[in-house]
């Protein structure tokens, strides 16, 4: 049986491969049109970046790519990146994998999945990772673990908020037992970034789903969910062909994690950073004088 | 790929889910003594995925948590195939909060083909339930000592798996996903498992050289189930051992150690 789960999981990781499509449209000149993902209706590519790449029409939210989340979030040129270096290999020496991982890197522009460092969020200082939907799924492997537990440790050193926004299918499987071990070391510096009395705060963006959504992305000490996203442990299709009944409406999205209690707030892009000062502000040190 | 190669992997993978081969319900008995099993999470229910409870090895006590396929069939429909929910997660974590309180040290059986994909185990927070066991044993302060006796699977294995120290039974496997599973992802046709088995390195002797485990329990030629005396008596030579050396450090040293444990695993290049 568990084999049979097995199956289905991996096809639903073979059908997110039409993630490429986002990245093809980031890519189209500005002042063309765009097509919405969700309501097929034509949109300004200038609009859409000035709405935060949300739909004007039906407030679908377009995925972001690190870049852009950084942009989006911390204060213009705060951004200091961190541990930017690190780069992939294939300790497994699995076929293709170097070679899709060389052409992610040049239709990306990024190294890896995962992008860190400090930046200042309306002025408060903080620690930040943003884990990029498009490369390769946001999937982690060694380097995406490896940068995520410095950046935490960092983080724990210099006594700062650690904000991170996570948009993943789960561990790179490429990567085998390794990426898996990604779940235990990240989850570990979690920890003592929490036993420092420090905040943790974890963005939950479309997908985070698998071994990042059970690992330090569920371990924030607020979880914010994104609008609309996907959010959870399997994948819905695996779940409705393991049970072989259909799903509830809404099933897994981030409002159904509010209903059952899993995040603390779901929030429209626009009102993520204004949340995000509020609570840096409210657990500043000094402010329960 | 070397065809004989994939011979080998594959009939280790059949060994480790032979249908004779021992569970945790049959090694419990062989390796504590005055076993007691307690149920239930307090929370929701009890996920008989997981047997829990407190026994004596050698005369002292520890706690047990190991996960449970079941033998008959109708037994394994009861026990879910071994794939826990997230009331098992949370059953697993109270037994190891209680372990802690009392000092007593914990031994950990990982038998699963993964965690639940199902209604009701999303509605409570697999994700949450796997997380929150990975932070909390971060930091319980007592010797963690867990065996991999058939199947570890993925993150529903990990989630009993932060421990001090990890050992493989020499036929089982350890893994990011099923061989089946891997083969569709990469080949797009599960039935190439075989192929795929060889490329994902998740035996015990693949695990060994990775550091991932540290050392491999010794099973018969033809499988644990072939002659189950000679495989627990060399599990309990290492609980021996490894409890002696563990039980002498302190909390902190004990965590620390448990920390940079996992802190090195992975493989980066930096330039």
């Amino acid at each position: 049986m568990g084999t049979v789960v097995d199956k289905l999981k991996a096809q639903c990781a073979v059908k997110k491969t039409t993630q490429d499509s986002f990245v093809k449209q980031s890519d189209i000149p500005q002042g063309l049109f765009v097509a919405c993902e969700k309501c097929h209706a034509a949109i300004y590519q200038k609009v859409l970046d000035e709405n935060l790449r949300v739909c004007p029409h039906c407030q679908y939210h377009f995925r972001l790519n690190a870049p852009e989340r950084i942009r989006v979030t911390l204060d213009e040129g705060s951004f200091s990146e961190l541990f930017s270096r690190l780069t992939s290999t294939n300790p497994l020496s699995m076929p293709d994998y170097e070679d899709k991982l060389a052409k992610t890197m040049s239709l990306t522009n990024l190294k890896e999945a995962f992008m860190c460092g400090t930046g200042a969020i309306n002025g408060i200082q903080v620690a930040f990772g943003v884990l990029d939907p498009f490369f390769l799924m946001g999937s982690m492997g060694s380097v995406v673990g490896e940068k995520m537990t410095r950046l935490t440790e960092y983080a724990t050193k210099a006594r700062l908020p650690l904000i991170v926004f996570s948009g993943s299918g789960g561990a790179r499987m490429q990567e085998g037992i390794y990426s898996l071990m990604q779940m235990a070391k990240t989850s570990m510096a979690i920890k003592r970034h929490s036993d420092a009395g420090l905040l943790f705060i974890s963005v939950l963006t479309d997908p985070t789903t698998g071994g990042v959504a059970a690992s330090y992305a569920s371990l924030g000490d607020i979880l914010i969910a994104e609008q609309g996203a996907l959010i959870g442990f399997a994948c819905p299709r695996v779940i409705k062909q393991t049970i072989q009944q259909d799903l509830p409406e809404g099933f897994q999205t981030s409002e159904f994690q509010l209903k059952h209690g899993q995040v603390d707030l779901v929030a429209k892009r626009y009102q993520i950073k204004p949340m995000l000062t509020r609570l840096l502000k409210l657990h500043q040190p000094g402010t329960n004088k | 790929m070397n065809p004989n190669i994939e011979d080998v992997i594959w009939t280790k993978i059949k060994l480790a889910r032979h249908p004779k081969r021992p569970t945790s319900q049959s090694i419990i008995p062989l390796v504590i003594d005055d076993f007691i099993e307690l149920f239930g999470d307090r929370e929701f229910s009890d996920d008989h995925a997981f047997i829990t409870g407190i026994g004596r090895f050698e005369g002292l006590p520890v706690t047990v948590i190991a996960q449970e396929k079941g033998i008959t069939t109708p037994e394994r429909i009861e026990r879910n195939f071994g794939m826990p929910h997230p009331e098992g997660y949370r059953k697993a974590m109270r037994a190891m909060k209680q372990a802690e309180k009392f000092h007593r040290p914990i031994i950990v059986f990982i038998d699963t083909p993964g965690a639940y994909p199902g209604i009701g185990a999303e509605e409570r927070g697999q994700a949450q339930a796997i997380a929150k066991n990975l932070f909390e044993m971060t930091s319980i302060k007592t010797p963690i000592i867990a065996f991999v006796i058939s199947e570890g699977g993925s993150g529903g294995a990990l989630a009993i798996g932060v421990a001090d120290k990890v050992y493989m039974l020499e036929n089982s496997i350890y893994s990011i996903l099923s061989p089946e599973g891997f083969a569709s992802i990469l080949f797009k046709d599960s039935t190439l498992a075989k192929k795929a088995a060889s490329l994902m390195k998740l035996t015990s002797e693949d695990l060994y050289s990775f550091k991932i485990i540290d050392g491999i329990v010794k099973e018969a030629e033809a499988g644990f189930h072939e002659n189950v005396e000679l495989t627990v008596k060399h599990m309990r030579q290492i609980i021996k051992k490894e409890l002696k050396q563990l039980t002498k450090l302190d909390p902190d040293a004990l965590l620390e150690h448990r920390y940079q444990r996992f802190r090195r695993m992975g493989v980066v290049v930096e330039q």
